[in-house]
């Protein structure tokens, strides 16, 4: 029975769900900007993770290796964009 | 009335209008040709539901050829405008839609199928696979690509071609500023083809990944496989950014969102950032191929392995990193602050360094060699030193403080041309005479492709090395006219002179093609260029199942090693060959979608409904379809490999 009942999927399904409850605090709450954005980046985060290995079966097959360092390049590659967007056009913007 | 007038041109001229007949006269000679020579069934089951990625690659190599052909008279029409001073050839709103035009044309519906054509025909034979991993999606890619493209072609005979540039920077190509329907045209056009990019750059990476020859480690891959790879991670990347871009753009043009307008919370550079961070990782997807291409023909016609391969693979993945690097350096003057520019200054400037390590490596390969000074090699020869202006030049412009001289001049326009055309143009030219045979079964005439590379060469320099002179000068690009007291017109002129001689090149490559298709000898060896990769170790033309038996890869030449030193490529029996089945569902879909494409560009919203309704239910057929692929019996394949005379044949 034990090897047929899906444990991990189930545990991943409830902490999900977590992880939505407490981005919903921040509506229910009032917390400064600066909170807010903190747990909804912070929970967002960790809910793409989950998804991923959990869900989509990141960690399951012979080719994580290459799953995952396509994953790291997106993330490096993303952060790039987004900091250099801004650069370009909040902070360094002189007009 | 009132619904049919949408469709007219809003800037008419006696040009547009002959184009039309000219269409409308082509299309119906090839139906009735079509029709008379009962080839309806052939035209259906070999090609438009193909599979196969050798067939798909030749529909892209003609797509591109045929798109080349109408970003070229675009040129020309360019250059005879500005031929001399105060010409009145052109209007200007006829010539801003000829810019933005050729410039769409040439990069995304020229340069990127062009290379499609010869990544879809070589890797699969390089790495020696039976396929690519997905033979439908590389079907899907391949027609959406068409369909954008022909969405993009028809707007000029039907409803007004975009006139915003090809970069399409709002505010201008926004509704207020370009009131008709061209730059929608312009966003939905891209955004199908654009999909079918992103496919291919999903189904190229798997490919590679998975589906190598045994003993081909990373390490042992053909150089042009690697900078497929390379590239199709840069399109994974690039891509969806283009996608989003272009919904955002879609959304204010069709919806009255405001993303880039100037009001309202919007930010019209915003469109300008998004673009150029597709955009310069887009320039590396073309030109990375290039220099892949050029690492298989250089070695072959130097009979010397490639020089320097581990650092030509390292300069790549450093260049498909750093392709992201670097966009801001196509809009210096828009308003960021010194220390911001310096940044991308110094990350563009960067970039030489990896593109300066592959040029030696080219010329180390060459260096002590026997040099055969065939079509190929020479365009590869004629490459080096024009890409190393173009780089040197490029340098320049990378100098932030100096690029407020030469930004949206004839400088810029020239630089650009002067990468593009030596890498990207001549590395596709040139590698489509080298594997000419290998597709079609016969060689393209030496004669005339030396002659073509000769006037293209030249015209290319007469054309592009005085538009550095006038823009230094203060001549701007995209203005459709000067006063002769400017001083620009003998060089303008020199320069018609070069886009002439560039014509004629053209005109003489397609009459290699016409000349060679009607006299060449039809009995060309396996391997008529003594070649050293996978790809010339199976029979010419390749068979359907590509190699009778999977090949055993032991270093980095292998073909080399089996003809010159004793390596044997096939070992063990026949056995049955798995295959795709054919599908008509691609054409279908990329159909519908070329309607929902053309519903959208004119807001009918009701038949735009009924295409996606129908792209939805193509994509719900697939998931419910049952389809093995079908196998090739044991027999049939020693019939065909003793037609073409066994594996082993050429030692």
């Amino acid at each position: 029975m034990k090897e047929l009942f899906p444990a991990k999927q189930v545990w991943g399904f409830v902490f999900s769900l977590i992880l939505t409850f407490v981005a919903l605090l921040v509506y229910f709450f009032n917390m400064s900007k600066a909170t807010g954005m903190t747990i909804f980046i912070l929970t967002a985060f960790i809910q793409a993770a989950v998804q991923l290995v959990v869900f989509m079966h990141a960690r399951e097959t012979d080719d994580s290796k290459s799953i995952f360092m396509t994953l790291y390049c997106a993330i490096f590659l993303a952060l790039i964009t987004v900091f250099g967007t801004i650069l370009c056009m909040v902070w360094g913007w002189s007009y | 009335m009132g619904f049919f007038s949408r469709f007219l041109i809003p800037n008419p001229s006696p040009v547009i209008y002959s184009s039309m007949v000219a269409i409308g006269v082509t299309v119906l000679l090839i139906i009735v040709g079509l029709t008379h020579f009962k080839k309806w069934f052939f035209l259906w089951s070999g090609w438009l539901t193909t599979v196969d990625h050798k067939r798909i690659g030749i529909m892209y190599l003609i797509s591109a050829l045929l798109m080349l052909f109408r970003g070229g008279v675009d040129a020309v029409m360019m250059r005879a405008q500005l031929a001399v001073p105060d010409n009145k050839l052109l209007d200007s709103q006829h010539y801003n839609e000829i810019f933005s035009t050729h410039g769409v044309v040439m990069i995304l519906f020229m340069a990127m199928p062009y290379i499609m054509a010869l990544m879809n025909f070589v890797v699969p034979l390089q790495i020696g696979a039976r396929d690519v991993a997905f033979p439908r999606l590389n079907a899907i890619s391949f027609w959406l690509f068409f369909m954008g493209a022909m969405l993009f072609n028809i707007s000029f005979v039907i409803g007004g071609s975009p006139d915003a540039g090809w970069t399409s920077y709002f505010p201008l190509a926004g509704n207020e500023f370009s009131p008709h329907v061209g730059t929608n045209y312009y966003m939905i056009g891209i955004q199908i083809a654009g999909i079918g990019t992103l496919m291919t750059g999903i189904n190229f990476l798997t490919t590679i990944l998975k589906m190598r020859a045994p003993g081909m480690t990373l390490m042992k891959m053909p150089m042009f496989t690697w900078s497929a790879l390379v590239t199709s991670i840069i399109i994974i990347f690039a891509f969806p950014v283009l996608t989003v871009a272009l919904i955002m753009g879609t959304m204010d043009r069709l919806f009255a969102t405001k993303f880039f307008t100037m009001t309202e919370g919007g930010m019209d550079m915003l469109w300008a950032n998004l673009f150029w961070v597709w955009g310069h990782p887009e320039v590396y997807i073309l030109i990375l191929p290039a220099f892949g291409l050029f690492s298989e023909i250089i070695p072959t016609f130097s009979r010397r392995n490639l020089y320097g391969y581990r650092s030509m693979v390292a300069s790549m993945v450093f260049i498909s990193i750093y392709s992201f690097f670097v966009w801001t350096h196509h809009f210096f003057t828009m308003g960021q602050a010194a220390y911001v520019n310096s940044i991308f200054s110094i990350t563009t400037m960067v970039i030489a360094i990896p593109t300066g390590i592959k040029i030696f490596n080219w010329l180390f390969t060459m260096w002590k060699g026997r040099i055969r000074f065939t079509v190929p090699m020479l365009y590869s020869i004629g490459f080096i030193p024009l890409f190393t202006i173009g780089g040197v030049t490029g340098v320049m412009l990378a100098m932030s403080a100096a690029d407020y001289q030469y930004h949206n001049t004839m400088f810029l326009v020239a630089h650009f041309h002067n990468v593009i055309i030596p890498g990207v143009v001549f590395a596709v030219l040139g590698a489509g005479t080298y594997y000419w045979p290998k597709m079609f079964g016969f060689m393209l005439n030496e004669r005339i492709g030396k002659w073509a590379f000769w006037f293209l060469t030249i015209g290319f320099c007469l054309a592009f090395f005085p538009m550095y002179i006038t823009g230094l000068d203060g001549q701007a690009r995209r203005i459709y006219t000067y006063s002769e007291s400017t001083g620009f017109g003998p060089l303008n002129m020199i320069s018609f002179i070069g886009a002439t001689l560039m014509a004629i090149s053209f005109v003489l490559i397609v009459y290699t093609i016409y000349y060679s298709i009607r006299h060449a000898p039809r009995d060309v060896s396996d391997d008529p260029w003594d070649a050293r990769s996978l790809e010339w170790a199976t029979h010419n033309p390749v068979p359907e199942y590509n190699f009778a038996i999977i090949p055993q890869v032991n270093s980095r030449e292998t073909f080399w090693d089996a003809k010159y030193k004793g390596h044997e490529l096939f070992k063990g029996d026949y056995e049955k060959i798995h295959m795709p089945n054919n599908s008509g569902v691609p054409f279908i879909m990329s159909c519908i979608f070329f309607v929902f494409g053309f519903a959208l560009v004119f807001s009918i919203w009701f038949l735009a409904i009924i295409g996606l309704i129908g792209i939805f239910v193509c994509m719900a057929h697939r998931s419910f379809e049952i389809d093995h692929g079908h196998y090739i019996s044991v027999e049939e394949i020693k019939e065909t490999e003793a037609k073409f005379g066994g594996v082993n044949k050429w030692k």
